[in-house]
């Protein structure tokens, strides 16, 4: 019950968060110069004004922004993307192509920053100023400083070139007509290595995070309580520490979704995976406008699920937070 | 009856870096069956210490180098972690001072008793909740069902208390620790929670080491008492000798420091009224969505008091009694909903917030911590100049007069230039007072201000305190929990209770013929009321120059 109507209080205060992001973005595209029937012609090679303009009727540009953003919003609501005059087809068909490579790698990346992080925060933390905390400190600070794109180049000439352990790129064999669990196992093959790669940044967070948060919780007293009921310390750390020092972990999460997001458009352009990221690049550069709103739309949903999740976890995990 | 714990000329190593290399010095200890020996002793004298090397809970860094500690004859300094393991929770229970920090926020009550069981027997969970439940009942929770599933937060601080006593108890230790469990609790709580630690005690026999450095708990608790004082047992014997007939000098320093419960004779103050409240009312509001999830708290409900010029109004009550928001409407820090604060000829509950920013000079206040309220960046004497800087003086003259304030609060006038943390908690304490009294106010409102000081720092604190009164000419509100305290230094109280002032009047009267129920009860629940600390002279002039009394820890 308490649970429930957080849920619903976050989940009402994120529709204005929606709203503004959306506006935001249609009138920040309105300041750029050239539309999607300039980026048209430009493609054919040229085009006489009166088709530009007909074009430009065709795709409702000829009226004035605030109209354009008031019919946008109405087309929203009815969740209704619009038509990509650039792909020639409905902008939710494009999006759903891209959605799941993103989805997965998002997920997997994040479930591995998260799984991994703590694993070497708690193991950092209980051997804190001993040999092993510096070792995983100093690979974390490694981890944070390199750039993720050169981490993928670097993972592609090794295992794919070299090795030729992995895949180089791509999100599945194609052509190959795996179906069921083969498919399955070719594309976590394949996503292997962008996983790696957007993952290390953010594992190096969530291990810094992870160590602080369990040698602060060390530190209080109700673990000096377990400590005197004569828990073993492997039993103390389980029991009483880490789900305290997980608190500061799953706030992260929320946090770093969209960050999230954004580093797979480079992970995405290194590996030729066909996801969100790439679309988003391609649409800037098309000036296909719905396109690109239809994916901020998705993104914004995707962190705004995220940490409506996260939120819950949250309450979840700590009876302290009340509606 | 021999000993159940035994602690052979203990000797505990600091690391290197410390205030002193030993934590404790050559310390021996014997605890017998059923009894309860009180260890006392001010911050840093090593009391807590002992606790943990008995149980093998000593900080990084720090451990015992000589000596024997023996449970029914065994060694627990040779010992190793495994075993150890089998000794804590087992053999020896443990209560903590802070029961809401002492309890993992985030598991049940049932649940955290319910380990001891999971950690030390084979019993099956059905038996556990079972054992459990009983265990609660045992510390008299009211709907021990209800407080099995309850979270820490869910409960109040007596009750957690209980919760810890009930998980300490639960595999009946032949000895019980506690580390000062009643000094975060309020007076009353503090008077059940220490009836029923004596009750548990004498039920199961158990041998109960209590450390506190509260003499009040030691007269209403102790059988035995040992005082220790940095790092080393000064003084050891049954209760009632080491109480009424102390020996040794600090002993002798630290009772005389205690403030007795009976009020001195009243002093005359003028029939002039400078601080009049009139039917002052706080509220808060919590917001919600929906009219049912608001909730309103009645801070303060239709204050009225007076203070006259020169004199000392007490302010005494519980935790959540309202008295530090009164307090705080009376400096404007919170606007009062209603009601006005008559300052002289002004009504300070109606001044706009620029007008209350010109009339601060007039009243000013000193808080509790001594810690947090102090910016730690910025040098002491800046602390002390800010306020008249702001007020349109210099910054030089502010300054100079700094160093004025500091020699009037007796501190050493060339020390404006150092930092808040190189300073002890007492010292703080005046630095906090310079800061109240730089824009020379009429009145002073004081949140609090010994609360966190060691017994004979809170002594000279007090003495400060009563000297500027004189010297000034200082009229005084003075918040405090402590009805030993209040009866020194405060000419009239007021007993406050649920946001309501429930009883006022000359302290004398109040604390002689108390009237409302409640009064009654406080002061039926201060510790150690039946005791009265003997006064020897001496003692009273050497805690007059007791700066080696200082802990350093502080």
């Amino acid at each position: 019950m308490r649970v429930l109507l957080l849920a619903l209080r976050r989940l009402a205060a994120s529709l204005p968060t929606l709203f503004v992001v959306l506006a935001g973005l249609f009138l920040l595209l309105q300041l750029a110069p050239g539309d999607t029937v300039d980026a048209l012609v430009a493609q054919m090679g040229g085009g006489d004004p009166v088709m530009m303009e007909e074009l430009r009727r065709y795709y409702g540009l000829d009226v004035s922004v605030a109209v354009q953003l008031g019919r946008y919003i109405w087309r929203l609501l009815q969740l209704d993307l619009g038509f990509s005059a650039i792909y020639g087809k409905p902008v939710s068909a494009v999006i759903l192509e891209r959605l799941p490579a993103t989805l997965l790698l998002m997920m997997s990346a994040l479930s591995f920053a998260f799984a991994g992080g703590m694993a070497l925060g708690v193991l950092a933390a209980r051997k804190v100023n001993r040999w092993p905390d510096t070792l995983i400190s100093t690979l974390g600070l490694i981890f944070y400083a390199t750039p993720s794109f050169w981490f993928g180049l670097m993972g592609i000439v090794i295992f794919a070139v070299n090795l030729g352990w992995l895949p180089a790129g791509s999100f599945e064999e194609i052509g190959a007509g795996y179906t069921g669990f083969r498919r399955a196992l070719d594309i976590a093959w394949h996503l292997f290595l962008p996983t790696l790669t957007l993952a290390l940044i953010f594992l190096a967070t969530y291990l810094r995070i992870m160590r602080a948060s369990m040698l602060e919780v060390l530190n209080l007293e109700f673990v000096r309580t377990a400590r005197a009921k004569g828990l073993s310390p492997g039993r103390v750390v389980r029991r009483h520490v880490l789900r305290n020092a997980l608190l500061p972990m799953v706030t992260l999460i929320g946090l770093q979704a969209g960050t999230m997001l954004g580093g797979s458009i480079v992970v995405e352009s290194v590996f030729a995976l066909p996801g969100l990221g790439r679309l988003a690049y391609e649409s800037v550069v098309q000036r296909d406008l719905n396109t690109l709103l239809g994916i901020v739309f998705v993104s914004a949903l995707l962190v705004i699920a995220v940490n409506f999740i996260v939120d819950l976890l949250y309450a979840r995990l700590d009876p302290r937070i009340v509606t | 009856m021999s000993a159940i714990l035994t602690i052979d000329s203990l000797t505990v190593a600091l690391p290197p870096g410390a205030d002193r290399p030993r934590a404790l010095e050559n310390v021996s200890l014997e605890l017998h069956p059923n009894e309860i020996l009180c260890v006392v002793g001010e911050s840093g004298s090593g009391k807590s210490m002992t606790a943990g090397a008995i149980l093998g809970l000593l900080p990084d860094g720090v451990q015992a180098i000589a000596g024997k500690i023996l449970l029914e004859g065994q060694d627990l300094l040779t010992l190793d972690d495994a075993q150890m393991q089998q000794i804590r929770g087992a053999r020896i229970g443990m209560i903590f001072q802070e029961p809401m920090t002492a309890l993992n926020p985030l598991r049940t009550i049932g649940d955290q008793i319910g380990e001891m069981f999971e950690t030390h027997t084979t019993l099956r969970s059905s038996e556990i909740r079972a054992r459990v439940l009983d265990l609660l009942r045992d510390v008299h929770i009211p709907d021990p069902e209800a407080a099995r599933r309850a979270y820490p937060h869910e409960l109040s601080g007596g009750q957690r208390q209980r919760a810890m006593i009930a998980m300490a108890l639960a595999l009946e230790p032949r000895v019980l620790i506690a580390d000062e469990p009643t000094t975060a609790l309020d007076v009353t709580t503090q008077a059940q929670i220490l009836k029923l630690i004596r009750e548990l005690q004498q039920r199961k026999g158990t041998a109960v080491l209590f450390i506190t450095h509260d003499f009040g708990v030691v007269a209403e608790i102790a059988d035995r008492v040992a005082v220790m004082q940095k790092g080393l047992l000064v003084e050891e014997g049954p209760a009632i000798d080491v109480l009424n007939d102390p020996q040794h000098p600090y002993t002798r320093a630290l009772i005389a420091a205690v403030p007795p419960l009976v009020p001195p004779p009243p002093q005359m103050t003028g029939s002039e009224i400078i601080l009049r409240i009139e039917h002052v009312s706080k509220t808060y509001r919590k917001g919600g969505l929906l009219a049912r999830h608001r909730r309103v708290t009645h801070a303060v409900k239709d204050a009225n008091l007076v203070l006259p010029r020169g004199g000392t109004l007490g302010i005494v009550g519980e935790s959540g009694s309202g008295k530090s928001t009164l307090a705080r409407c009376m400096v404007r820090l919170l606007d009062p909903d209603q009601g006005s604060i008559r300052l002289g000829d002004t009504d300070l509950a109606s001044l706009s917030r620029k007008e209350m920013r010109a009339a601060t000079r007039r009243i000013q206040m000193v808080y509790q911590d001594p810690f947090a309220s102090l910016n730690p960046r910025r040098k002491a004497g800046e602390l002390v100049a800010q306020g008249p800087i702001i007020h349109g003086e210099t910054r030089e003259r502010a300054l100079a007069r700094a160093k004025e304030l500091f020699a009037l609060v007796g501190l050493d006038p060339d020390s404006t230039e150092r930092y808040p943390h190189e300073f002890s908690g007492g010292q703080r304490q005046r630095i906090g007072l310079a800061r109240a009294l730089a824009l020379g106010p009429e009145v002073l409102v004081a949140d609090e201000p010994v609360s966190a000081l060691d017994v004979s720092v809170q002594a000279q604190v007090l003495r400060l305190l009563a000297d500027l009164r004189k010297r000034l000419g200082l009229s005084m509100v003075f918040i405090t929990h402590d009805l030993r305290v209040a009866a020194q230094i405060c000419d009239r109280i007021a007993v406050m209770k649920d946001g309501e002032v429930v009883e006022e009047g000359l302290t004398a009267e109040v604390f002689t013929a108390p009237r409302h129920p409640y009064t009654k009860a406080l002061l039926a629940s201060v510790p150690g009321r039946d005791w009265t600390p003997p006064v020897s002279p001496d003692a009273v002039l050497a805690l007059a120059d007791t700066r080696e009394f200082a802990p350093q820890l502080l």
